[in-house]
């Protein structure tokens, strides 16, 4: 049975109660807002890119502590990387929040996803998200607001 | 209280023994939809194990059977809410919702023109607003809305205003999100005085107030089964004979006609016309065995009783709680539900609802389908619990153990 704990780990209680990288980017940074209609969470990501890097990356909104905790944990993992790099991580993350349900499901071996979540870091504390259906909205709502914000980069 | 015993309906109820995350269930989420007591389920049950077949114009003897169970279940309606034309003026769809779609198209596309004014309150349901919207786009009609007061009451200061033009006034019984029970009658009163109609969403309110349709002086009436102890996909509309034989049809299809040639359609009299198609019957003998249970009960009893368990339950929170949590709602019970809106400071509505779930705690955390009235409150969702007639202080005693949980867990 999956409990709290599963989901509420303390990098996720820490990155709610005191969240990185909040706050504006002035134009030409790149704005989007990201918003969850069934729950209300709303999050604005605003990302200065300059030669193919992110060199910067800040997030006002307001949500539960799974969103706001993920697009902490997000901008502290894709800050000051190149796009091609930001991309990947958005894919590692993505994945982890459906494949791995499986591997939860029925405790196999998976180097392959091991090796994945490793990758990611602090972000691996959002794995037991996925233990948790309804909430993968929560946590996902930030990435996918980014990988909104790069397809508007001029090709 | 002689007939009204809390601890009985639960023994009736076969999903109070449900065990959630280890903890036997503590369902607070009754605004939403009820508990469903075993005599509704056997009556569904009873309805395809001897009597299933389609309702109107079967002769042989099953068929009889399930057009009297169903027409039996606008009797039972008519009685629960002494409505003063008797079951002829039931009609029943799918939800309170579509009852409200009834009312806009039918009613609202034939009865009101461009410029005529629907008037709502902030406190409504979405089901008692988009479709007035939809109607205002459709036919140019103004929506103009009742505010909220810091009180978490209708401000009716500036009523008199805000009636020019008015064609119907359209409130609901009782808010699913403060439970705030409204003035119905005096704004029946009003509506009529104004030469407006007055409908009433009495989706929250039907199964915990007594309904009755003379005193009110209502015009029209919606609401679901399934947040009344009975099933879900059923719902009520309810008309004033004179008045529902004045509405166009609202969908078409078989079993709402008198008559169809290639040349067009002459739809039916009576509540049939607006139930084209197939309809709900197991839901109605469900429903027919709720309306009997909650007489049973007694609306009054059931009233008192949750006034009661409300009255506790504030009085509670406020102590334990004192600034960290905040009831969206009155803070007494008087003309006040047993549904309340909870915002906890520091812990948003969903880390509320997923750590109360950790208890077996059932409560609903968003905006309830009122986001006008989050909007006025400046919220973007409260966690809400909500009592029905089998809840027990032992389930506030739970709920307000999970609640320190989470205060705690997030500080």
């Amino acid at each position: 049975m999956a409990g709290l704990d599963d989901l509420y780990r303390e990098i996720i209680l820490d990155h709610y109660r005191s969240p990185r990288n909040r706050g504006e980017l002035p134009p030409p940074a790149l704005r989007v807002e990201g918003f969850n209609p069934l729950c209300g969470d709303e999050i604005t990501v605003y990302a200065q890119v300059e030669d193919g890097v992110l060199r910067d990356i800040k997030l006002t909104g307001h949500g539960c502590s799974i969103s706001q905790s993920s697009s902490s944990l997000m901008s502290t993992a894709v800050k000051g990387k190149s796009l091609e790099q930001v991309r990947e991580t958005i894919a590692t993350f993505k994945q982890l929040m459906t494949v791995h349900e499986k591997k939860l499901g029925d405790d196999a071996e998976d180097n392959d996803v091991d090796a994945e979540i490793r990758r990611l870091g602090e972000l691996a504390a959002l794995a037991g998200v996925v233990k948790f259906p309804v909430r993968i909205k929560c946590a996902t709502l930030a990435w996918n607001t980014l990988t909104q914000a790069l397809d508007e980069l001029p090709a | 209280m002689t007939n009204f015993d809390p601890q009985r309906v639960r023994t009736d109820i076969p999903l109070m023994r449900r065990v959630i995350n280890g903890r036997p269930i503590t369902y607070l989420d009754s605004g939403a939809s009820s508990l469903t007591p075993r005599t509704v389920i056997e009556a569904m049950d009873r309805y395809y194990e001897n009597h299933h077949a389609n309702v109107h114009r079967g002769v042989y003897q099953t068929a009889n059977e399930s057009t009297a169970i169903y027409e039996g279940g606008r009797e039972a309606a008519a009685r629960f809410l002494n409505a003063p034309g008797g079951s002829g003026e039931i009609v029943f769809t799918k939800n309170a919702t579509e009852s409200f779609n009834l009312l806009a198209r039918s009613w609202g596309t034939k009865f009101l023109a461009p410029g005529d004014v629907v008037l709502v309150t902030e406190m409504e349901h979405h089901a008692n607003i988009v479709p007035w919207f939809q109607l205002r786009e459709a036919h140019g009609i103004e929506v103009r809305f009742i505010p909220v007061g810091d009180d978490y009451r209708l401000d009716l200061s500036r009523i008199e205003e805000l009636m020019q033009g008015v064609k119907l006034v359209s409130v609901t019984g009782m808010s699913n999100v403060l439970g705030s029970i409204n003035p119905i009658r005096e704004l029946a009163d009003m509506a009529h005085a104004h030469g407006a109609l007055i409908a009433v969403d009495g989706a929250q309110s039907v199964a915990h107030l007594p309904t009755d349709l003379v005193d009110l002086d209502i015009d029209f009436l919606a609401f679901s089964a399934h947040k009344m102890l009975g099933p879900t996909g059923l719902g009520i509309f309810w008309t004033r004979a004179d008045i529902l034989e004045s509405m166009p049809p609202f969908l078409g299809g078989g079993g709402m006609i008198k008559d169809v040639s290639v040349d067009g359609y002459t739809p039916a009299g009576g509540p049939t016309r607006f139930e084209a198609g197939t309809p709900p019957i197991a839901e109605v003998a469900g429903f027919s065995a709720a309306v009997q249970y909650l007489e049973d009960l007694g609306l009054d009893n059931i009233a008192a009783y949750e006034k009661e368990l409300t009255g506790d339950a504030l009085t509670r929170l406020a102590r334990n709680f004192g600034d960290t949590l905040r009831v969206i709602g009155p803070a007494d019970t008087l003309e006040r539900g047993g549904v309340i809106s909870l915002d906890v400071k520091g812990v948003h509505p969903h880390d509320v609802a997923q750590v109360l779930d950790q208890f077996g705690v059932c409560v609903r955390p968003g905006h309830h389908c009122a986001k006008p009235l989050m909007k006025r409150f400046g919220l973007a969702a409260t966690a809400r619990a909500s009592y029905g007639p089998y809840s027990l202080v032992d389930d506030t005693d739970v709920l307000l153990e999970a609640l320190a949980h989470a205060v705690e867990m997030f500080a």
